[in-house]
């Protein structure tokens, strides 16, 4: 049967992985052809970590990177000052999806709705 | 504290120009490369950057050391300007042979282009004291990079000024940047006709100085 593999990562899974540990599992997952869901996402740290690693393993015709969903932070959270800064409120990480670049693709995207589209075929 | 001592502190107040490294990050193809060269050449120096229409153009960083930028109020600011490669989490060759460019050149671009996100990233983390985030305004602000790269801007604590360009095309929107980031100083200009561009410096001294 053709089909997309997906893997759902619990925050329990990750809560004891560091920045680089995560990107490792995220990216090895990925690419394998998996979509990876991500109960709790990742942090801004943890996200420049996965940016970093992504561009040392893409190969040319080979894995060309990855597609990231997620929604943006909240207004009220956005537009909280330094106090919720002081207490980690502000971006709290939320749900994320993450893919090898040529299997998905966003359709639309606004603050509380994502649509994106997967393909089993890799393009 | 000697007297002398503190007449030199309230000078340094007084006339000290601050000099801080900005640098101006985006998704490819945002006009990061033409806001350098035209603050470049605006205040007195030189750019070699290359403008283009593809992708990734910019596949290392670019200096620009030593510019003074005067606000209309007469306050100024000392800057080195750091021109970076469009972030990115994918690199397709693919998209560079669709510009006309043959395969191997296409994968060597493709290959720099990944060196280049990758050494933006470690600018971002080691050297930068400040961040203009240029956004094509004829585009989606919600975006997947922009969200992730002012997250990552915001918890490294450094100011951040949006810079909604392109407002010269039909389709640009520059108030659904705002709305999307209502929590940065988002600037519309055109770096390509210097619309506005006067209110980029102007907020550029204000945020930075």
């Amino acid at each position: 049967m053709d089909g997309v593999r997906i893997d759902l990562i619990s925050q329990d899974r990750f809560v004891m992985l560091s920045a680089h540990e995560k990107a490792a599992l995220v990216l090895s997952i990925v690419r394998s052809g998996t979509i990876v869901i991500l109960e709790n996402g990742l942090t801004p740290e943890e996200q420049a970590e996965l940016i970093e690693m992504t561009m040392s393993e893409i190969m040319p015709g080979e894995f060309s990177g990855i597609e990231i969903e997620t929604y943006p932070a909240p207004s009220k959270v956005r537009g909280k000052g330094v106090f919720s800064r002081l207490l980690g409120q502000d971006n709290p990480p939320r749900l994320t999806v993450i893919g090898p670049a040529n299997q998905i693709k966003t359709i639309r995207k606004d603050p509380d709705m994502i649509s994106a589209w997967v393909s089993s075929q890799i393009e | 504290m000697g007297f002398g001592e503190s007449i030199t502190r309230v000078l340094n107040r007084l006339f000290y120009k601050k000099h801080v490294r900005i640098g101006i990050y985006g998704p490819p193809n945002a006009g990061k490369t033409t806001l350098a060269t035209r603050i470049a050449r605006d205040w007195g120096a030189t750019s070699e950057g290359k403008i283009s229409p593809i992708p990734h153009e910019t596949r290392s960083a670019g200096k620009v050391e030593n510019l003074e930028i005067i606000a209309g109020n007469g306050h100024s600011v000392t800057l080195d300007i750091v021109d970076t490669p469009g972030v990115a989490t994918k690199v397709d060759y693919a998209e560079f042979m669709e510009y006309g460019i043959g395969k191997e050149e296409a994968i060597a671009r493709a290959r720099e282009a990944t060196e280049g996100v990758a050494e933006a990233m470690h600018w971002l983390r080691e050297d930068i004291d400040g961040v203009i985030y240029m956004m094509d305004a004829a585009e989606d602000p919600f975006m997947q990079v922009n969200i992730m790269m002012i997250g990552i801007i915001e918890s490294r604590n450094l100011p951040v000024l949006i810079a909604a360009n392109k407002i010269d095309l039909p389709d640009a929107n520059p108030q659904h940047i705002k709305r999307a980031f209502p929590q940065h100083p988002v600037i519309p200009i055109s770096c390509r006709d210097g619309t506005r561009i006067d209110e980029l410096y102007d907020a550029i001294v204000q945020t930075f100085r």
